[in-house]
């Protein structure tokens, strides 16, 4: 894919798939991009790719009767055929008594998600804000690993209720793990330190900052000490809270896992889950995300209440979850086919009052989470997770920083942790996962259970 | 037949656009891969997919940097295009060079090339099949989950791969390879009383095998939803696991993940050099190991496998052309072995032993697991069982994390049962144990025999940047581990 199809181009391919569907109902969901993504490790770049993509999917109802097909290519003859393959297959199924209708048309929301600061970074460009991290990172005497993502894709969804939706897109991604060894190995021993940027428009990157940053935690953390398992005051930085907050999206917020009974909210809904300090909302239109105008039905998106000053008050549907509670969409279809249903994939926290220094100082003993890694559902309808403390965890002692500390393992509810906030940040990041953007987060305790 | 010439004619032709275009080394793979999966929800079919896939991955060595490019291509100017990307690209990485940088021989080594073809084994081709045919089992599978009370949800999927994959390379290798891949599995879903319990068979992840559509109708989904299902159910009145230091017996379906986490990741020899350093992490098995480190006990040998029958981490030869090998990582608890790359094998004065392997045509081959699986030992459960005096046996695994440098794992199963007096005793909820990895494998004293090992599939084994997933087998049988801290969560 070298050129954008543009909404013209896309559209005419979806119209005439739907044009030769003998289906009841057709939808057609065109996803088109180029993924570039430049890996560097103890200083140089060890994998460069660039992949151009393109899926057709296709959903035909006959009747209550859904059959979905898909194919990685663009050319007409191909889609048509992948159109009745689909109307073929739905026809060989049963019927799905809650399958109600595709969406129809609506007005959809104006958002800039495109960036040709973004769509035009070539290879050369690359490499040059590589080289800035390599340079930044060799001056500190660190060794840098990480990765430099860049995306520009077009999706376009038309169904034959009328449903005719374009958008195109870029997003950029500079991550930056520093560390003490030539070698790029880490361990318990050695000390690292992580920063990152995420956004749509690659112009408000500065590479050089965010190596700082990451080898500034490097070099602090020198002769990490250990901690003994137990119950510590912790400040989580936004990339630590965004991680916890993603995996509670996942587990609770889908109107799929509500209707099943496995959410918390299947129960609570109404009811204060966490401090009123906190709240929590998916809105796919903020740009200060990485915005999206529709869904992957074409529903345009708009913003819904996750967790309001501590009550948990929503979730998310598609038009299948919508239907069975007799509402409509909140525009939170999934790209197909959707094996979770519909997700939170914009998720912001409310920033508070205080910054991440002001957290520190009012800490006399605790700790600085700058990441986890590996975090995993445990008890996934009591919020339970696990995971790591990775590349920046530091000892608070009389409201300084003090030293880095041997990586631990914590196993905690994320309710319950939101449930011991003592201060929120003022300031918040769009973090790695992508999908959230959050603030640090001061909590009172959080459960660390093991370490080496 | 056509189809298939027609892709090699397109890996040769990038593998000698690139070269013109100034690459030292280059190789390409076109691939064409079809899958369908059938998923059934609470009674409804909820998903019936049949995606085409279908694209060419070229990959190039410039003075010592790597550059790699990949789309659909259509004709012969989009080959040309992807070649030439890929060069692009590659001249920019030079532009942040390896202090090792050189000539692609001193990179990847002698010159190796191979010609040859490789087909898995089936007998009933699934793709012949009508859809009604193949989704059966799950809807008497479901059915048998929906009529035990308490059960609120039974979700069943059943999917089949077929992929033909053509390899060139500017040394002179020129491979195909077609597999056909078959699994399936369920999951039941009890709640009561604001509690959930779920219990899955074959696997939490199914269970998926190279082969036709015999692998299905080998698995008996009905009998085993069902059991599922009243498991499910009885795990909402359990008691929890308790915090305790005890014995433990793994079932070989958990042994699953402790073998995916601990041996199979940390072995694999580019994240020992750091090409994992800033996403999924870097490894404790560093080279100066290599020989002399007692990893496990001297029950404890773990090989990888590419040539192992029905694995889906077997194949002819892997994505550099090299063939499928069997080697040992881990012999009598010393580790002795990594999952090498051309390049990373010659670091360490090695061949590789064929482990580059890519999702599909658009992902750059990287280091992954083939089957790696714990040899078996020498008695049965039964046995293992009757000689534990105190113990917890755990079944099937439910989740999973482990450190960034593989040492410090946590996972939790579906069920555990009690072992008093060498007998089995009552059901427990939420098991959870953690541990280091050399401690752990050290504590392994008994290992089950050849009756009870099992090789598992595993669908969903995520690594790189852009991620991809890996296809990955492991075969264990039971085996048992002493002084393990269970029971994080009560």
């Amino acid at each position: 894919m070298s050129e954008l199809l543009g909404r013209d181009g896309a559209l005419a391919l979806a119209e005439d798939a739907l044009g030769n569907s003998a289906a009841d109902q057709t939808e057609v969901v065109l996803q088109r991009g180029r993924e570039m993504v430049t890996r560097f490790t103890s200083n140089f770049i060890h994998q460069n790719t660039a992949e151009s993509t393109a899926k057709v999917s296709v959903r035909a109802a006959e009747g209550k009767r859904v059959g979905w097909a898909e194919v990685t290519s663009t050319r007409k003859e191909e889609v048509r055929q992948t159109a009745a393959r689909a109307l073929g297959i739905a026809r060989a199924q049963s019927e799905n008594p809650h399958f109600i209708s595709l969406p129809a048309p609506a007005p959809l929301p104006d958002v800039r998600s495109f960036y040709d600061s973004t769509a035009g970074l070539g290879p050369e460009s690359r490499a040059e804000l590589v080289r800035a991290v390599v340079e930044e990172a060799r001056q500190r005497h660190c060794a840098a690993a990480g990765a430099l993502t860049v995306v520009v894709d077009e999706l376009a969804v038309a169904n034959s209720q009328g449903v005719r939706a374009y958008c195109c897109g870029t997003r950029a991604q500079l991550t930056v793990v520093a560390s003490e060894s030539s070698q790029g190995l880490s361990g318990y021993e050695l000390a690292s330190g992580f920063s990152q940027w995420t956004g749509p428009d690659i112009g408000h990157l500065d590479a050089r900052a965010v190596a700082a940053r990451a080898c500034d935690k490097c070099l602090l953390g020198r002769q990490p000490v250990g901690l003994d398992p137990g119950e510590y005051a912790v400040v989580l930085e936004p990339e630590a809270v965004g991680e916890l907050v993603a995996m509670l999206g996942w587990l609770a917020f889908s109107a799929r896992a509500v209707q099943e009974g496995r959410s918390f909210l299947s129960e609570k809904l109404g009811h204060k889950v966490v401090d009123e300090r906190i709240s929590i909302w998916d809105d796919g239109t903020d740009e200060r995300g990485i915005p999206m105008a529709f869904d992957f039905e074409g529903v345009g998106k708009r913003r819904v209440d996750l967790i309001e000053q501590g009550v948990g008050v929503g979730y998310v549907h598609d038009s299948y979850t919508a239907g069975k509670e007799g509402r409509g969409s909140t525009g939170h279809a999934g790209p197909p086919p959707s094996e979770w249903g519909p997700m939170p994939l914009n998720m912001f926290v409310a920033e508070g009052d205080q910054s991440l220094d002001e957290m520190v100082a009012s800490t006399d003993r605790g700790v600085l989470v700058t990441r986890f890694h590996y975090v995993n559902p445990v008890k996934p309808k009591e919020t339970v997770l696990t995971g790591m403390t990775r590349d920046g965890t530091f000892l608070i002692e009389n409201g300084k920083v003090t030293k880095g500390i041997r990586n631990m393992r914590f196993t905690d509810s994320v309710l319950e942790m939101l449930s011991r906030v003592e201060a929120v940040g003022n300031r918040s990041e769009l973090v790695s996962a992508w999908i959230c953007r959050a603030p640090a987060l001061k909590l009172r305790a959080m459960r660390f259970t093991s370490t080496v | 037949m056509a189809e298939i010439r027609a892709e090699m004619s397109m890996a040769r032709a990038a593998v000698e656009a690139a070269r013109r275009a100034g690459a030292d080394y280059a190789d390409a793979r076109a691939t064409h891969k079809r899958s369908q999966l059938f998923r059934v929800r609470n009674g409804q079919t909820e998903s019936v997919q049949d995606k085409v896939d279908m694209g060419l991955g070229v990959r190039v060595l410039l003075r010592g940097a790597w550059g790699f490019a990949a789309r659909a291509v259509n004709s012969e100017g989009e080959v040309e295009s992807v070649a030439l990307e890929a060069v692009q690209v590659a001249r920019a990485s030079a532009m942040v060079p390896s202090p090792d940088a050189g000539p692609s021989g001193s990179l990847l080594g002698m010159e190796q090339a191979a010609r040859g073809a490789w087909r898995s084994k089936f007998q009933v081709d699934p793709f012949e099949m009508a859809d009604g045919k193949k989704i059966e089992p799950l809807l008497e599978a479901d059915e048998a989950m929906r009529r035990v009370n308490k059960v609120k949800v039974a979700v069943g999927t059943v999917n089949f791969m077929r992929e033909r994959k053509f390899f060139a390379s500017s040394e002179g290798s020129e491979i195909e390879q077609e597999r056909i891949e078959s699994g399936a599995g369920v999951e039941a879903v009890a709640l009561a009383n604001g509690e959930m319990q779920t219990r899955s068979y074959p696997n939490n992840f199914g269970q998926h095998l190279v082969g036709g559509y015999e692998v299905i109708a080998g698995m008996n989904l009905s009998a085993g939803a069902e059991r599922a299902a009243k498991e499910a159910v009885e795990l909402l009145y359990a008691p929890p696991c308790p915090s305790t230091e005890t014995a433990v017996i793994l079932s070989s379906s958990q042994m699953v993940l402790q073998i995916h986490e601990s041996c199979g990741h940390p072995t694999e020899l580019d994240r020992v050099f750091g090409t994992e350093a800033s996403y999924a992490g870097t490894s404790f098995l560093t080279p100066d190991k290599l020989g002399s480190f007692r990893y496990g006990s001297r029950l404890v040998n773990l090989v990888a496998d590419a040539t192992a029958e029905g694995g889906v981490g077997s194949f002819g030869y892997d994505d550099e052309g090299v063939p499928a090998q069997r080697e040992y990582l881990v012999k009598e608890g010393i580790f002795t072995g990594y999952l090498m790359s051309r390049e990373t094998a010659l670091r360490l004065g090695r061949k590789s032993n064929g482990c580059m392997r890519a999702e599909s045509w658009n992902r750059l081959p990287i280091i992954r697991m083939t089957n790696i699986s714990l040899e078996p030992g020498d008695c049965t459960l039964e046995e293992m069982i009757a000689d534990t005096k105190q113990g917890i046996y755990m079944d099937t695994n439910r989740s999973w994390s482990i450190d960034d440098v593989r040492l410090n794992f946590q996972f939790g199963c579906e069920l555990a049962r009690e072992i008093e007096n060498g007998k089995l005793g009552r059901v427990l909820k939420n098991p959870t144990y953690h541990g280091v990895t050399p401690e752990f494998w050290n504590s392994c004293d008994a290992v089950g025999n050849a009756s009870e090992w099992r090789l598992w599939g595993l669908l969903s084994c995520g690594k790189g940047e852009p991620v991809q997933s890996a296809h990955v087998g492991h075969g264990s049988a039971p085996a048992r581990f002493r002084n393990v801290r269970v029971g994080i969560v009560s």
